[in-house]
């Protein structure tokens, strides 16, 4: 399968991407590192007559933690998060999650920007952003502006991003010391997108929950943040029935296709499955 | 559409060209550099066959566009062997241990596997299938691909010892 013809752009600087972004207009795409991208010009769901590499722009290939804030660069690979031992140590959720995303091959290539940007709801970043409470950063012809995460997306490939703005970097607050994180996903294969997955974020004290933040992947037409399950959890220990009127809260916001990864049904009975399993394992890290 | 001008090193040589910017690696490497070792099988960066090293990565070929490899370092099972064709200890591994049936799959293991004994000198059997996750095999059942991975990660090793 050959993709469409088209130009191709290696500008070495932001302003110079932008520039290219503005001058070339809805015509051309970015590229970060294509495997999201490539695979839809090769099927033709994308042709775009001029493509945009970023991989010269080195102000996007940073990770940096000041005191609790995160910023990661955009073309920061998953490769790269993964192996980020301070990353790791104070926010382990990036590198879980990053561990379950695709093969080694691909984390190599892959990008923090390309996975959260891309629209699709098989991505796994965007759920784990969401429950991260994470602001994207993004840069068009007008300037710098931030939307939030769980504002971002619209629909399936549909995001608050205009065709003419660069996703620069993801900031959040890494979540409080002590805290206790997972992310479960049910695949049937590795190199497969979720059939359902959840990430949760949860602070304890003195055996009861503080604080809850549940997102979930591939189980609706964008990553879903789900606010009544995590606010079920605010104040309880935990108990087997709370747990499941937040299992049942989550599952009742998803919505998923019926696919190859199962019935409608099935999906949304897994979506629950693994919110309990992963308070469960949430639980049992936070200290 | 304008071609671009290509320059990259391929297993040690340096190599220029011109290139329609839609040529991906693996079509670059196999019909313009006659390096027919990286293979095709899904085309939709499944399978991994198409396995080569860039800069130090391993990648899939079938979705890197030639343009995004300019100036980079690339490693094919080509480049595997001594220039007096004595055979990596991974190549003689995987024929000593029938880490193969067909073959097919065979160029893309072993080049990931090169990497992973970098990334990884002493890998425990479930790193090694972790580590060779992005790679089919339709044959093999992947027993003897894991022996044979074991085996060259044991040579290497006293090897660099006997160096030391
Ligand atoms: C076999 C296979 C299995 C996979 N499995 C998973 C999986 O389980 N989970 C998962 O999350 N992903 C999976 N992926 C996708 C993979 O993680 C991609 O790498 C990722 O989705 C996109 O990142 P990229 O850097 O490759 O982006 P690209 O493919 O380069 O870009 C994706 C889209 O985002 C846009 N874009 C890229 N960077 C920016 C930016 N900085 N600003 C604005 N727009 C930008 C591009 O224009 C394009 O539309 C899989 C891919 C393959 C091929
Ligand atoms: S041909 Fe590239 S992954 Fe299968
Ligand atoms: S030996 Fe035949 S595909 Fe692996």
């Amino acid at each position: 399968m050959i993709p469409g013809s088209f130009e191709y752009h290696r500008p070495s600087s932001l302003d110079d991407a932008v520039g290219l972004m503005s001058s070339l207009g809805e015509d051309a795409l970015l590229v970060a590192g294509g495997h999201s991208l490539i695979p839809m010009m090769k099927l033709r769901m994308a042709a775009p007559e001029h493509l945009i590499d970023l991989q010269d722009v080195q102000s996007l290939k940073s990770i940096s933690i000041d005191g609790g804030k995160v910023a990661l660069g955009a073309m920061v690979t998953q490769a790269e998060l993964i192996a980020s031992e301070e990353l790791c140590a104070i926010c382990p959720l990036l590198k879980e999650a990053s561990l379950q995303i695709a093969d080694p091959q691909i984390r190599n290539l892959g990008t923090i920007g390309g996975n959260v940007a891309n629209g699709d709801p098989g991505n796994d970043m965007p759920a784990v952003m969401q429950t991260l409470g994470a602001t994207y950063m993004l840069t068009g012809p007008d300037g710098e502006r931030e939307v939030a995460a769980k504002d971002f997306y619209e629909a399936a490939y549909f995001t608050a991003r205009e065709d003419n703005e660069i996703l620069t970097a993801i900031c959040f607050d890494a979540p409080a010391k002590g805290h206790g994180s997972a992310y479960l996903k049910q695949k049937r294969k590795i190199g497969d997108y979720a059939t359902a997955a959840a990430a949760v974020v949860l602070e304890i004290s003195g055996g009861n929950c503080t604080a809850a933040s549940i997102g979930l992947t591939n189980v609706g037409d964008t990553p879903l943040l789900a606010e009544e399950a995590s606010a079920i959890l605010v104040g309880s220990s935990l108990d087997d029935d709370t747990v499941k009127k937040a299992m049942e809260a989550a599952r009742a916001i998803t919505d998923p296709a019926s696919d190859g990864r199962g019935p409608k049904e099935f999906r949304t009975h897994i979506a629950g499955i693994m919110v309990q399993r992963a308070i469960a394992l949430a639980q049992s890290r936070a200290k | 559409m304008s071609e671009i001008d290509i320059s990259m090193t391929i297993n040690g040589q340096k190599v220029e060209g011109k290139a329609d910017p839609r040529t991906l690696l693996i079509h670059f490497l196999r019909e313009d550099q006659l390096l027919t070792g990286p293979h095709i099988g899904c085309d939709t960066t499944h399978c991994g066959a198409c396995t080569v090293d860039m800069d130090g990565l391993s990648v899939k070929s079938c979705t890197v566009f030639v343009g995004q490899a300019n100036g980079k370092d690339i490693l094919t099972i080509e480049g595997m062997a001594e220039a007096d064709g004595t055979l990596h200890a991974l190549q003689t591994a995987f024929s000593d241990n029938h880490g193969l049936q067909c073959g097919f799959c065979t160029p893309g293991m072993i080049t990931r596997a090169y990497r992973l004994l970098q990334e990884n000198p002493d890998p425990t059997e479930e790193e090694i299938r972790y580590g060779i996750s992005g790679n089919l095999c339709r044959c093999t059942g992947y027993q003897n691909i894991v022996k044979a991975i074991q085996v060259a990660a044991k040579e290497l090793s006293s090897v660099k010892e006997a160096a030391e």
